[in-house]
């Protein structure tokens, strides 16, 4: 059974659009993952299919409910993370907790279970103020927060944004142990390497899906052959390959250059010859295998 | 139930931990209550007045000596004639002209009746006001003492005569009005505050996607916001009646219940507002310019309703504190009972009702 079906969303704030013919389907138990920059239209999908907000057109099945029709019934089975941080930052640990949970129906005690491995990481700071609590540790009690009511779908809106990465990849092992018990959980996220923990992705730029896919196919999907190319000289180097083999050939990627052109092979060669004949200073031209960033990139450049 | 309990448990958590909040709350009403009482009815003292006295018996050198020993008053001028009054209102050397008429001692004799006219410089009406009261208890208590024994009871007239200013007619009630405007500022801007709080924070999102429903929400935040306002109401109740002495007449459980009804039309208010405000700013902005001016200017705390053009008089009728005051008025000073206020009340009532459906309606069970 599908526990999500999207069909044909559009979106507008007045004259903008927000989401353009966004289509897709979320199986139970699955871990789904929204990819996308700043402004792709993430935050109102996800509060779209939460019954937050309405779309102008297109169907939204959740739990096999229609989310317009039936947005009582659905409310009270979603848990749902918003993007900032959300709690009360006057209240404690605790009575943050508590509130939601009675809010929601029910007790800590009835579904310590479910977030005992999460919420047990931040107990001993249950009578400190949410406010004062760290990012990670926020992002914890959030977590705990939209889980106490054992939701059967959970949403979490880019909620590893403003973490640090030792948090950001404990949060990605909380969410794969609740998948374990059967969550299926839809999260957004701007950092691509993330896509990479999810069983699906979808790709989405300036409010349109451009690939739905698990992230090993999508990373298949890169045909051509991709060089790393290590220089001092990054930004100089960079430019110059993009004036002569097009804007799309190559990209910053930290502290090297990715390229790729369409003509597939000896790239590495024609490389090497174009350096040569410029006198850069190269410290090393390897081919790589594709990750998911290079695959995102590619496809947001394809139209431009 | 659990639900709403919760709820009201974290927002007295919110209102407590908030120390700000608490200052505003209770430390804003007696603030203002003593600084418009104080400022607006300062007792006055060595003011100039000029006496004309036709007579010159030995009733009214003692009128004048009482009046002149009071403390209240200092003689700056002797008139001659009649003619001198005008000039020596109109320079500012006196703000009070005593007029004894012709024969005065004769006549009270006599006729046990004799008159002495005041006339004010009423460009201050609120000081004109005073001087007058003030100069006819004076007068009042020496014809008391006078008439001790006696068995024909003489009478001075005091005619007092409001000059440049006939029209003064309402009695400065400073405590109805600056009740009624803190009750309606406090309880609407505090509402509107705290929900538009939950937006701003992100918290109302969760909240919405939770099983509460918005009558639940809204009584949440209406409940804990009451109980500190109706404080509030008793506060300033005492603080009229053992600071400024405002006289207590009619039924006090009435005034009690009025000022609660009072308050939870301003709650409502304060809901509505919140339904429209997007962050807290534009919720305490529309609260204070919204509710603040128009209050102050047209509720008849400051100026007499009568004596506002006619468009204004109508648009009077739109602010509920207008009729709290009358109420306010009624039960304090004249000691009235429903009998005489059950209009008002009704209207505010149906203010109260109006505001309560309204945002019910206008609560959104989305975002936009």
């Amino acid at each position: 059974m599908k526990a999500l079906e999207v069909s044909h969303i559009y979106k507008t704030y007045n004259d903008i659009t927000a989401l353009k013919d966004v289509s897709f389907n979320v199986a139970e138990g699955e871990l789904f993952g929204l990819i996308g920059p700043d402004g792709a239209g993430k935050t109102s999908l996800i509060r779209i299919i939460i019954t937050l907000l309405l779309a102008d057109s297109g169907e939204i099945h959740l739990l096999g409910k229609d989310v317009v029709k039936e947005y009582k019934y659905l409310r009270s089975r979603i848990g749902y993370m918003p993007g900032r941080f959300s709690l009360y930052s006057d209240l404690t640990v605790l009575e943050n907790l508590n509130f939601f949970a009675t809010v929601f129906g029910t007790s800590i005690e009835a579904n310590y279970n479910l977030i005992k491995n999460i919420y047990s990481q931040i107990e001993m700071f249950k009578d400190r103020k949410a406010g004062d609590l760290s990012g990670g540790m926020k992002q914890k009690l959030g977590l705990s927060c939209a889980l106490i009511h054992k939701p059967e779908v959970l949403f979490l809106d880019e909620p590893t944004t403003g973490v640090d990465a030792v948090s950001r990849k404990e949060f990605w092992e909380m969410l794969q142990e609740l998948k374990q018990k059967g969550i299926t959980i839809i999260v957004s996220t701007p950092y691509m390497d993330e896509a990479e923990m999810c069983d699906r992705v979808a790709l989405l730029q300036k409010g349109e899906i451009m690939s739905i896919d698990t992230p090993q196919n999508i990373i298949n999907e890169f045909s051509e052959e991709l060089i790393e190319i290590k220089t001092p000289d990054l930004y100089e180097v960079k430019e110059k390959l993009r004036l002569e083999f097009g804007k799309n050939s190559a990209f910053m990627f930290g502290q090297s250059i990715h390229f790729s052109t369409s003509s597939k092979s000896k790239s590495k060669e024609l490389l090497n010859e174009f350096f040569e004949e410029n006198n850069f200073n190269i410290e090393s031209v390897n081919i790589i295998e594709p990750n998911i960033e290079d695959c995102f990139i590619k496809l947001m450049t394809k139209d431009s | 139930m659990k639900q709403l309990l919760a709820f009201l448990r974290k927002e007295f958590l919110h209102i407590f931990r908030d120390y700000r909040t608490m200052i505003i709350l209770f430390g804003m009403p007696i603030a203002q209550l003593l600084i418009f009482g104080f400022v607006i009815s300062n007792e006055i003292r060595d003011a100039n007045i000029a006496i004309l006295d036709y007579s010159k018996d030995y009733q009214t050198q003692k009128i004048k000596e009482k009046i002149l020993s009071s403390g209240y008053f200092i003689l700056t001028v002797d008139l001659k004639a009649e003619n001198e009054i005008d000039a020596v209102l109109k320079a500012g050397k006196a703000k009070l002209v005593l007029v004894f008429e012709h024969d005065f001692a004769r006549k009270l004799e006599k006729t046990g009746k004799a008159e002495l006219q005041i006339i004010a410089d009423a460009s201050d009406p609120n000081s004109a006001e005073i001087l007058s009261n003030y100069t006819r208890a004076i007068v009042n208590n020496y014809m008391i003492g006078i008439n001790n024994g006696l068995t024909t009871k003489t009478v001075v007239f005091t005619e007092p005569r409001m000059q440049f200013n006939p029209g003064l007619k309402s009695v400065f009630m400073f405590v109805p009005g600056t009740m009624a405007l803190i009750l309606l500022l406090i309880s609407a801007m505090m509402t509107s505050i705290t929900i538009a709080r939950e937006k701003e924070m992100g918290t109302m999102e969760v909240l919405l996607i939770s099983p509460l429903r918005p009558t639940q929400i809204i009584i949440g935040k209406v409940v804990p916001y009451f109980l500190l306002s109706f404080i509030n109401a008793i506060v300033i109740l005492a603080l009229g009646f053992f600071v400024f002495g405002l006289p207590m007449r009619g039924n006090l459980l009435l005034l009690i219940s009025e000022s609660m009804l009072f308050i939870l039309m301003s709650l409502s208010l304060g809901i509505l507002i919140s339904t429209v405000s997007k962050n807290q700013q534009v919720a305490m902005f529309i609260s204070m310019f919204a509710l603040l001016l128009p209050t102050m200017l047209l509720s008849g705390f400051i100026f007499p309703i009568e004596n506002m053009p006619l468009a204004l008089q109508y648009l009077s009728y739109l602010m509920p504190p207008r009729f709290f005051i009358v109420i306010i008025k009624n039960i304090m000073l004249k000691g009235t009972g429903i009998m005489f206020v059950w209009k008002e009340t009704l209207i505010i009532l149906g203010f109260t009702i109006v505001f309560l459906i309204a945002s019910v309606r206008k609560f959104k069970q989305r975002l936009e």
